[in-house]
């Protein structure tokens, strides 16, 4: 189960976003001092240190800052390859790291993407995203 | 201008390599130690400092300082990745230039082949925003970093093949190489991918292995039989820890510790004579290359094509062959510091680099993540 890799680490500050996903809404995190993006989630800005951190739903858009199509696979990914992992860099100016998902050969670094929350198991749903075509 | 020569390299050793099943962490660990003391015309008790990095105790000096039976007075563990043990041997050039030790042993051990390290019981932290997309690491990470550099200068898998076809040269001049059959740039092109563009004759080796260096103060140094190896400059430095947050994927942190070395060393990159640069995949290379400033950004696959980086070409590098070709224990960064201060040393035999004196060594840990460059030298 892919949830099993991560429960040990979902607590109250990586919660709010994990439970988003399932609202099908991607929160990030907003400086409330420099008013720059974060992402993930945190207790300190790590631009200006300030602690005056906010939540801010993301509008679900970026493009491909980087991606790699995955052939050999580990523990409950095994049997999902050929699969691609990509860097995206999302319209409010955060990177994350999602799954590009369509058709291989539309995949390319700079595209715009748009996100498709995605339940890969019961209760846990992941921000994937999609070439816009 | 000319760096002060306070620390020195004294001693070199590996253990067994390769295939250990009868050996543990420790055990490589104390066979190098004790072979690279010997080299240094040393004893246990001239070691007053220990350093060394692992994940194999909670505390991993505690643990081989008794194993070894040296009480010291001074301990370093940083971990920082494959580049800890350059950044072990800076720190102890500063412990010694600041009168704190005088002898130091820096040893590292892996069963990573026989017995892989299983670290499933933390807690992913920050990591838990990338294990569930099955991004296979460390190979995926550097994959994403090729797929980037290609995108923004137009390199070419060819280009990185350039540097595995010519660390396996090397490999078949080094008796103690794990891989010594002779490969072509279609040999890497046609074996299997792993994580696009990044082939399996792109990564490195999986091994079993330890290594020992001995760093001595001047003093200490000058009293024995083999000639120091200097410690000319040194730089260390980290950029993120997952590769989500690399500030650019085309650019490491080899550009602050490679700048910060050089200054120190007070030479330039033309007096490079060898290179010893972790290549835990072709792309490490070409990466580092760049950010040392061998070449500008962008122009790394144009820098290796060529066989430039072969026995026989006009940059040697990864003399030993490399993780790619010789071992690659888990962290690497211990074997780069060896055979730089042999080939200094003009031990090399069939490898030598003709007439080295100034050996350029840099690891890279983690993800891209930490780097740490050493400068060595021989009067």
């Amino acid at each position: 189960m892919i949830k099993d890799l991560i429960k040990s680490g979902i607590d109250d500050e990586s919660r709010p976003y994990w439970n988003g996903l399932k609202d099908k809404k991607l929160f990030i995190q907003q400086c409330g001092d420099c008013q720059k993006s974060i992402f993930y989630p945190r207790s300190i800005c790590p631009h200006c240190f300030s602690d005056n951190i906010n939540w801010l739903e993301a509008n679900g858009t970026g493009t491909i800052y980087s991606f790699t199509t995955v052939h050999q696979g580990y523990g409950p990914f095994k049997g999902e390859t050929p699969y691609t992992v990509g860097i995206v860099e999302l319209d409010e100016g955060v990177r994350m790291m999602t799954r590009i998902i369509g058709d291989y050969n539309e995949i390319k670094v700079d595209k715009r993407v748009s996100i498709i929350f995605k339940e890969v198991e019961e209760d846990f749903v992941l921000p994937y995203f999609q070439v816009i075509t | 201008m000319k760096s002060e020569r306070v620390a020195a390299i004294v001693g070199v050793a590996e253990s067994d390599l390769g295939k250990t099943p009868g050996k543990n962490v420790l055990q490589l660990q104390a066979q190098a130690a004790k072979l690279a003391l010997e080299d240094a015309g040393l004893t246990k008790h001239d070691v007053d400092a220990i350093f060394t990095a692992g994940n194999w105790a909670w505390a991993p000096n505690l643990m081989l300082a008794e194993y070894l039976g040296i009480q010291p007075k001074y301990t370093d563990s940083t971990n920082i990745g494959g580049s800890s043990f350059e950044a072990h041997v800076g720190h102890a050039a500063a412990g010694i230039k600041a009168g704190l030790f005088d002898v130091a042993l820096i040893t590292y051990g892996s069963t990573n082949r026989t017995k892989p390290a299983n670290s499933s019981f933390q807690s992913p932290l920050t990591a838990q925003y990338e294990i569930p997309y099955g991004l296979p690491t460390p190979v995926g990470a550097y994959a994403l970093a090729a797929t980037r550099h290609m995108h923004q200068y137009g390199t070419t898998s060819e280009q990185l093949a350039e540097i595995a076809v010519a660390t396996r040269k090397w490999a078949t001049l080094n008796e103690k190489a794990y891989m010594r059959e002779p490969i072509e740039i279609e040999d890497v092109l046609n074996s299997r991918l792993i994580a696009e563009p990044l082939h399996l004759l792109d990564c490195c080796l999986v091994s079993d292995g330890g290594g020992a260096v001995i760093v001595a103060s001047n003093r200490v140094a000058s009293t024995l039989k083999k000639k120091p190896v200097w410690i000319l400059g040194h730089g260390e430095s980290h950029s993120h820890n997952t590769i989500t947050n690399m500030p650019d994927l085309t650019m490491t942190s080899a550009r602050e510790s490679g700048k910060a070395a050089f200054e120190m060393a007070g030479i330039s990159h033309h007096e490079i004579d060898v290179a010893e640069i972790y290549d835990s995949f072709t792309i490490t290379v070409l990466l580092t290359l760049e950010a040392l400033g061998f070449c500008q950004p962008g122009e790394g696959g144009a820098f290796v094509s060529g066989q430039r980086t072969a026995p026989g070409g006009d940059f040697p590098m990864n003399t030993n062959g490399g993780g790619l070709s010789y071992c690659h224990p888990g962290m690497y960064g211990i074997f780069l510091l060896i055979e730089a201060v042999r080939q200094l040393r003009g031990e090399c035999n069939a490898r030598q680099v003709d007439d080295a004196k100034i050996a350029l060594v840099h690891g890279t840990g983690g993800v891209l993540s930490s780097t740490s460059t050493v400068i060595l030298g021989r009067d």
